[in-house]
């Protein structure tokens, strides 16, 4: 019986697990792009060009009820969605198309798709590759010219981009500082006449190392737009994209396996490694997978030491009794609280109440914007280790009770005082169980969600919580999260059937995620485990 | 209560007039029990234990299981402090010092008084970890000191020529007899007066035991020795001086060739003769 359930139970698991996996993990395979001669209803023919992403079938009642004719006397319609891309042009990503309009469906290895910064994936053929206006390649040469510039391109967006967000960023960064510096002074009322000459000659500094940028910039931003190319869309307008505006081109169809498969690992790569773009819904998640880590790994550092040094009060040094029997209670009952409540109270008390104060005494330059007392990743993590301290509390205390009566007397007997023989002895014997009660304890913060949309997630977070300026990990910063960004790209997106395969991906990088956080504490568990394996005897 | 060493006690037995018998070795006392009573919660578990024990020698204690005599030994090392709801009154001197006094500091006391359990309670680190853990509590972490404590202690324990090789291996890979030198290694390490043993051959097999009883015996040149024990041939093979306990009470007390082949009371030599117990 209870095999048959474990079976069972790991069977679901699997499964969930394979379908994530093929649905999220598919997404990154280049696929085929497909041109179809289609004649609809009405007698037109058209051109359409896209990837097929789904099918199925219609049943002739419910196709007749829609207006559709139903040649052949079938009893199903065979339908196809299409991702035609091609926004700006025509309105929509994907449409569906009928197989019985269908005359003919090809793979030309001329098909292109060009991955846009804007508007999603543009389908069809390469004409021509420009420099200002002037054509320098056609036909069969545009393509590798294409390559080639937008190599050239790429390098010069990366620079822009670096240039912007870390350049300018610290030159921003730096006269925000100045400013509530001043503001400081201003309110202690310390602002003189030399203050003023010393801030306006750094102000000045940093206006002229901002000058020197914005002119590097717009000199990259005459660089970059002086590539485009001319594609042909399906219905054989011509169209001119800069080469700023592209991501990567590819010929799916003129690619072998091998081809494929590098691109696979490119596509993945990028996808764990870039800022997302458009709404979330295409380009990378890497910010909200920092995020989570990031999360994850204050709460356990906050957690660890206040569940210990709980549960050693409680176990080692309370005296036994009503009281103690009640927090014993309260803890565990704390573990059965709803997660958004902690949101709630994370939101009350730290957000507004410690937050609010921590401004009002130590930033009270940057009133009226709060610094602390908003939501961040400090008040994050610290409502995700209030979460999860019954946790590492019920599991601390068991361990500690494990610990054999005759190893602590062991110690004692050598003229270790009681706090010696805790530090010393114990609690290095009771960390196997500390470490099991972290795991689980990381577990349920990293799939946590519900309480961090009141307390530091945000859809969109412009910088990451660590950089390079001064303080380098900023915990007052909002931040991104994978289980927020599954529930904002699945639900919240303007453009749901682009992002399906997304939120399957991200699942499955959340999943990853928690799997690689746990197999880390486990190993470190399985190693105390073997180096304090007394209690066995 | 007079603090005077040699003055006798209000107790029904002669033990410390034995000891001043003309004619014996001079006494010279180490530990000094006076009217003790020990209570575990409303239960007595002592009581009016008063006896006198010598410096290095050994002094075994015997009796039937419950009679008090691993709390009598617990009471020397202030053991019984962690029990919940334990009692003491009476004294018990240290030197002429009284244990139990406020000002006492336990820890340093139990560094004058070492002590080793009934089963090997080594910690789970390495067999050198182990030696030296009562010197890095005590704060001595420079690794030359620690290496030539370690080496001594263990030669002192007999158990170096065993050990020498694998001083960094878990100490929990060595055999229970080994384990339980080593435990005794870790107790002198720390240079104690005092080494009190809870039936520390009981859950040996007979050569481990007999290595211990070796052990004992070279021990006692240099420390005072109290020693817990229900097996009346290790009593007699190890000890100098025994004391037979009875339900809480001290019956007899004397040098252990005396109490076994002439005992005062009626109650000892039933029991030493295997009639209860």
């Amino acid at each position: 019986m209870t095999a048959g359930a474990v079976s069972i139970n790991l069977l679901l698991v699997v499964g969930l697990l394979l379908l994530i996996a093929i649905r999220g993990l598919g997404h990154f395979w280049p696929a085929d792009i497909l041109e179809y001669q289609y004649r609809d209803q009405d007698g037109r023919n058209s051109v359409i060009i896209g990837e097929e992403v789904d099918e199925s079938l219609l049943h002739e009642a419910q196709a007749r009820e829609a207006g559709f004719e139903v040649l052949n006397g079938a009893e199903y319609l065979h339908k196809y969605l299409v991702k035609t891309g091609n926004r700006d042009i025509l309105g929509s990503d994907f449409r569906w198309i009928l197989d019985q309009y269908i005359r003919e469906k090809s793979t030309p290895d001329d098909l292109i798709a060009v991955e846009r910064r804007e508007w999603g994936n543009f389908y069809g053929r390469l004409l021509a590759v420009k420099q200002n206006g002037e054509t320098i390649a056609t036909g069969e040469q545009a393509w590798p010219v294409a390559g080639e510039k937008l190599a050239k391109a790429l390098d010069l967006f990366d620079e822009i981009d670096r240039l912007q967000n870390k350049d300018v960023g610290a030159v921003n960064y730096n006269l925000e500082r100045l400013r509530l510096k001043q503001r400081a002074l201003e309110l202690k009322n310390q602002w003189d006449d030399a203050k003023s000459r010393e801030f306006a000659a750094q102000k000045q500094a940093y206006e002229e190392q901002y000058k020197v940028i914005q002119t590097q910039l717009s000199q990259l931003n005459r660089e970059i737009k002086t590539y485009s190319i001319v594609v042909s869309e399906a219905g054989g307008r011509e169209i001119n994209i800069p080469l700023n505006r592209v991501v990567k081109l590819t010929r799916p169809n003129a690619m072998s396996v091998l081809d494929k498969a590098v691109e696979y690992v490119k596509n993945f790569k990028a996808f764990i490694t870039e800022d997302p773009r458009e709404a979330n819904t295409e380009g990378g998640i890497f910010p909200a997978i920092f995020g989570t880590v990031l999360m994850v790994m204050l709460m356990a550092v906050v957690v660890t030491p206040f569940g210990v040094i709980a549960a050693v009060y409680l176990r080692e040094y309370a005296k036994q009794g009503f009281i103690t029997r009640i927090i014993r209670i309260a803890v565990n009952n704390l573990a059965g609280v709803p997660s958004i409540v902690y949101g709630v109270f994370g939101l009350g008390f730290f957000v507004y109440i410690i937050g609010g104060n921590i401004d009002r005494i130590f930033f009270p330059e940057a009133a009226p914007a709060p610094v602390f007392g908003t939501p961040g990743l400090l008040w994050a993590s610290l409502t995700l280790a209030l979460l999860t301290l019954p946790v590492v509390i019920v599991a601390t205390e068991e361990g500690l009770s494990r610990i054999p009566k005759s190893i602590r007397e062991g110690s004692l007997a050598l003229g270790a005082t009681k706090a010696e023989t805790l530090w010393r002895t114990v609690l290095p014997m009771a960390s196997p169980a500390i470490m099991t009660g972290l795991i689980l304890a990381v577990a349920r913060a990293a799939g946590e969600v519900a309480p961090l949309m009141l307390v530091g997630v945000v859809k969109l977070a412009p910088t990451l919580p660590l950089d390079g300026n001064f303080p380098y990990l900023h915990l007052d910063r909002k931040f991104m999260h994978l289980g927020f960004h599954i529930y904002d790209v699945g639900f919240q997106s303007p453009n749901v059937e682009a992002a399906r395969p997304l939120v399957y991906a991200t699942s499955l990088l959340l999943v990853m995620v928690i799997v690689g956080l746990n197999m880390f504490a486990i190993a470190v568990r399985n190693n105390l485990r073997e180096k304090y394996r007394a209690l066995e005897n | 209560m007079t603090t005077e060493a040699r003055k006798p006690h209000a107790i029904d037995i002669n033990v410390l007039n034995r000891a001043e018998k003309p004619g014996r070795d001079k006494f010279d006392t180490c530990i000094s029990v006076r009217d003790l009573n020990l209570f575990y919660g409303s239960k007595q578990a002592l009581h009016n234990v008063s006896m006198e024990m010598p410096r290095k020698k050994v002094t075994a204690y015997i009796g039937p299981s419950g009679c008090g005599k691993s709390t009598l030994l617990r009471c020397i090392n202030r053991m019984n402090d962690l029990v919940d709801g334990v009692s003491i009154q009476g004294k018990l001197l240290l030197d002429g010092e009284d244990i139990y006094d406020k000002n006492v500091n336990v820890a340093a006391l139990r560094r004058r008084v070492g002590m080793v359990f009934q089963k090997p309670n080594p910690f789970p680190k390495s067999i050198y970890e182990n030696v030296a853990y009562g010197l890095r509590i005590q704060g001595i972490n420079d690794r030359r000191v620690l290496d030539e404590i370690v080496e001594k202690s263990l030669r002192g324990a007999a158990l170096w020529d065993e050990a020498k090789d694998r001083l960094n291996d878990n100490a929990l890979g060595m055999s229970g007899g080994q384990q339980q030198r080593l435990v005794i290694a870790r107790a002198i390490a720390i240079e104690p007066e005092v080494i009190l043993l809870d039936e520390p051959a009981s859950a040996l097999d007979p050569i481990s035991t007999l290595k211990i009883e070796e052990l004992i015996d070279e021990l006692k040149e240099k420390y005072t020795i109290v020693i817990v024990t229900h097996n009346m041939q290790q009593a007699a093979r190890v000890s100098d001086y025994t004391a037979f306990m009875y339900m809480g009470e001290l019956i007899e007390f004397g040098e252990t060739s005396e109490l076994f082949t002439n005992p005062a009371k009626k109650q000892t030599e039933d029991y030493i003769t295997g009639r209860y117990g």
